[in-house]
């Protein structure tokens, strides 16, 4: 079939032949596990356990936090010691949440049963497979579930299954294809039927032939027609999912597009195994194969139940003495760990060890000479010397202008720069920044929204108040108007003479009744409303003889112990 | 002579007539100069600067009645920021409306609460709920940490809790070029 080319690329040393040398080796469960709750991309999972439950294998202990986030699982049977914060595999060294878990050494698995797809819908199908911590295992983590759902039409042209592995000293995906290719392609056949895929295309360097050889007999022995496994050529970033569908198809996914618009979607070979494991062994993810490589004297790669510490990891491989440093993934694009007392997560796909020997540390950085070789690099298509002179600048609107999102962080720039920038450092620098100022400028205008909202419901609730007053007001004014209509009524009516009458007629309060002033009765409308407002006791109405006596009894004890206690304050009224 | 008269005066009543238009139908609702004002502004809505709110401050630097250099919160950045926008001259915080310090949340503690509803008053984002001898919790994602509950609380159970980092708020560093010494022979 027809191949295409993609732009840029460089070809480091590849270092991959020390640790395919011997077969998957099964990591020993250690007798302690930190299980990190966030693994993934998007939310962080809700801890489902607490200090001293017992778990099994299998058991879900953390619930995916909405759509967006993935399951956790505990990795071995035990008693969970805590949940509590430790340290990440995370190149800042910072603490999260895990979930410890002390192993009984019996390894009991939940009960476990298989998921027939064909017979649930496309949205349980995603469902379970977001209940089963199923993600990406490419190193990207990103959710499988959320990535189960065709494009814009009903179905996938092409299906394409990365297992292309182009980071020097990463082996675990060749080893994987060649020891279990056909529970691959169990998993491939699933996806195949999910996203209903025209044809799938496995993607392997051709620096793996023994993983091709073994993947072409399991499409075989399968007899599946549609599927076809293409050694691609040998170039870093070959395995990158926009690198690698070119490759294949030809298709250039453009900017702030995605694969599906096109009628294509990428997986890797890990997570298609993760995927065969789910559904058809019922079995969540709780273990991944890891490379262990770089200084170390047995390189190899090994089965790791996740939550395993990656010192005990990096031990079985015997470290050299002279290891000063421990990078969670490759040369290229790996991040150094402040420390190794770190578990291993579903993003750890090698371990390497590091050493002043193996990876000398860089020259000093020189000024940049606009020499180009950086765009000449660049598998994004992207002119690297520019991002780096906004990055460096802190102009970060032109450097999101100049597509600084579409940066893939493969470090071909900097392993090509002559004057030994560590462009992606710069870059990294940028996207945060770029996505801290984002957040604060969202919680701004979240901030002024409520704010507004506050002021607008403050001068609402203002607003209902003088209503309010005002309907009372008007209420007492329009009273007093018709008092005043009827009074003035009376005098024109009545001679002077009847004066008495029409006084007592209007109300007490308004002296001279022939010329009632309107103030006058509105102030006696109100003294009016005022003394409807105010509450007789109940009991000084209608009292017998005694009770008057006795009330006058009273008073008149208390008038004299007034006068006792102030005998020269004037007597209470 | 009187052609040429009648031209321009028809020139005039029919540009006229479109300006008139222009006036009325693409009209500038508000002052779009505070809106940018306050779009730099971080929204603390503390009043440190002396205004009741970001939005009268961001108005009186509009109109030229405030300085640029008033608000704590939005510290040297923000400063910065509003003298390239207003063309000014960058000046340091000034002093008596506060220092610049790391973002901080209020938190109530639980045990002195007495449920009396003022710092819920005094909040300027509604980010306290309770109500009255109800016990009082702020909502941690929508405090911006402006300390407005801080003092009207009687008995002083409103901390201010400084944000620290986490794996997902946690930046890349500027690259630092390491300085070695260079020895000549």
């Amino acid at each position: 079939m027809q191949l295409f080319d993609f732009n840029g690329g460089v070809t480091p040393d590849y270092h991959k032949e020390a640790s395919t040398q011997s077969p998957i080796a099964v990591s020993p469960a250690p007798t302690f596990l930190v299980i990190p709750l966030h693994q993934s991309i998007g939310g962080t999972p809700r801890p489902l356990v607490s200090a001293g439950d017992r778990v099994l294998k299998g058991q879900r202990i953390g619930a995916a936090d909405g759509d967006m986030s993935s399951a956790i699982h505990a990795s071995t049977s035990g008693h969970v010691v805590a949940v509590e914060m430790r340290r990440m595999p995370h190149p800042s060294g910072l603490s999260a949440l895990c979930v410890v878990i002390k192993a009984d050494g019996r390894d009991e698995w939940i009960a476990r049963q298989s998921f027939d797809y064909r017979s649930h819908t496309a949205a349980e199908t995603r469902d379970y497979l977001r209940d089963a911590g199923v993600v990406g295992l490419g190193g990207a983590v990103f959710p499988t579930h959320l990535k189960m759902s065709p494009g814009k039409g009903d179905k996938l042209d092409t299906l394409i299954i990365n297992g292309a592995e182009c980071e020097p000293f990463i082996t675990c995906d060749d080893l994987l294809m060649r020891e279990r290719a056909e529970a691959i392609i169990q998993g491939v056949v699933i996806l195949r039927d999910l996203l209903a895929a025209g044809r799938v295309l496995v993607g392997i360097e051709d620096n793996k032939p023994q993983a091709v050889a073994a993947m072409t007999a399991a499409v075989q022995a399968g007899g599946h027609q549609d599927m076809a496994v293409v050694a691609v050529p040998t170039r870093y970033p070959a395995g990158g999912a926009k690198q690698l569908i070119r490759v294949l198809t030809g298709i250039e996914v453009p900017h702030g597009k995605r694969s599906t618009d096109y009628g294509v979607q990428c997986f890797n070979v890990g997570t298609a195994h993760a995927i065969h494991e789910a559904i058809n062994l019922g079995q969540p993810l709780i273990s991944r194969i890891v490379t262990v490589a770089g200084n170390v004297a047995a390189p190899r790669n090994y089965e790791v139940l996740l939550g395993t510490s990656m010192e005990a990891l990096l031990t079985q491989s015997q470290p050299l003495p002279d290891t000063d440093r421990l990078i969670m993934g490759g040369p290229m694009m790996g991040v150094s760990l402040p420390s190794k007392d770190v578990p291993v997560v579903k993003a750890t796909n090698c371990i390497l060890a590091g050493s002043k020997k193996l990876f000398p540390p860089p020259p000093p950085e020189m000024p940049c000479i606009r020499c180009g070789e950086c765009a000449t690099a660049c598998p994004a298509d992207l002119q690297p010397f520019e991002l780096y002179w906004f990055s460096r600048a802190k102009i970060f609107g032109k450097a999101q202008e100049y597509h600084l999102f579409d940066c893939i962080e493969c470090g071909c720039c900097s392993y090509v720069c002559p004057s030994h920038i560590p462009l992606v450092d710069y870059y990294r620098f940028a996207k945060s920044e770029i996505w801290a100022n984002e957040s604060e400028k969202a919680a701004a205008d979240q901030a002024r929204e409520q704010y507004e909202f506050r002021q607008l419901r403050e001068a609402r609730e203002a607003q209902e108040k003088a209503a309010r007053l005002a309907a009372r007001t008007a209420a007492g004014r329009a009273a007093a108007t018709n008092a005043l209509a009827v009074a003035s009524d009376a005098t024109s009516d009545a001679t002077p003479a009847a004066a008495p009458v029409a006084k007592s007629a209007t109300t007490p309060a308004t002296e001279p009744a022939q010329t009632p002033s309107p103030q006058a009765a509105l102030i006696a409308a109100a003294l009016e409303r005022a003394r409807a407002q105010q509450v007789q006791p109940a009991n000084t109405t209608n009292l017998t003889p005694e009770q008057q006596a006795e009330i006058a009894a009273i008073e008149a004890r208390r008038a004299q112990i007034r006068a006792q206690a102030h005998p020269h304050l004037p007597p209470d009224d | 002579m009187l052609a040429a008269l009648l031209v321009m005066a028809l020139g005039a009543v029919v540009l006229g007539a479109v300006l008139g238009f222009a006036a009325v139908k693409f009209r500038v609702e508000g002052d779009p100069l505070t809106e940018k004002i306050d779009a730099i502004l971080p929204q603390t809505q503390c009043g440190q600067c002396g205004f009741p709110g970001c939005k009268p401050y961001a108005a009186a630097m509009a109109k030229g009645e405030a300085d640029i250099n008033q608000c704590p919160p939005g510290g040297d950045e923000g400063i910065r920021k509003l003298a390239d926008l207003l063309g000014r001259e960058y000046k340091p915080l000034s002093a008596e409306h506060g220092v610049e310090k790391p973002k901080a949340l209020a938190v109530i503690d639980e045990q002195r609460c007495i449920g009396c509803t003022l710092c819920i008053q005094a909040c300027p984002v509604d980010a306290i709920v309770g109500a009255a001898k109800q016990m009082h919790t702020v909502i941690a994602v929508q405090c911006t940490g402006c300390e407005l509950c801080v003092p009207v609380c009687p008995v002083d159970c409103i901390d201010m809790v400084p944000v620290a980092e986490n794996i997902t708020t946690w930046k890349w560093k500027y690259p630092v070029v390491a300085i070695k010494p260079v020895t000549t022979h």
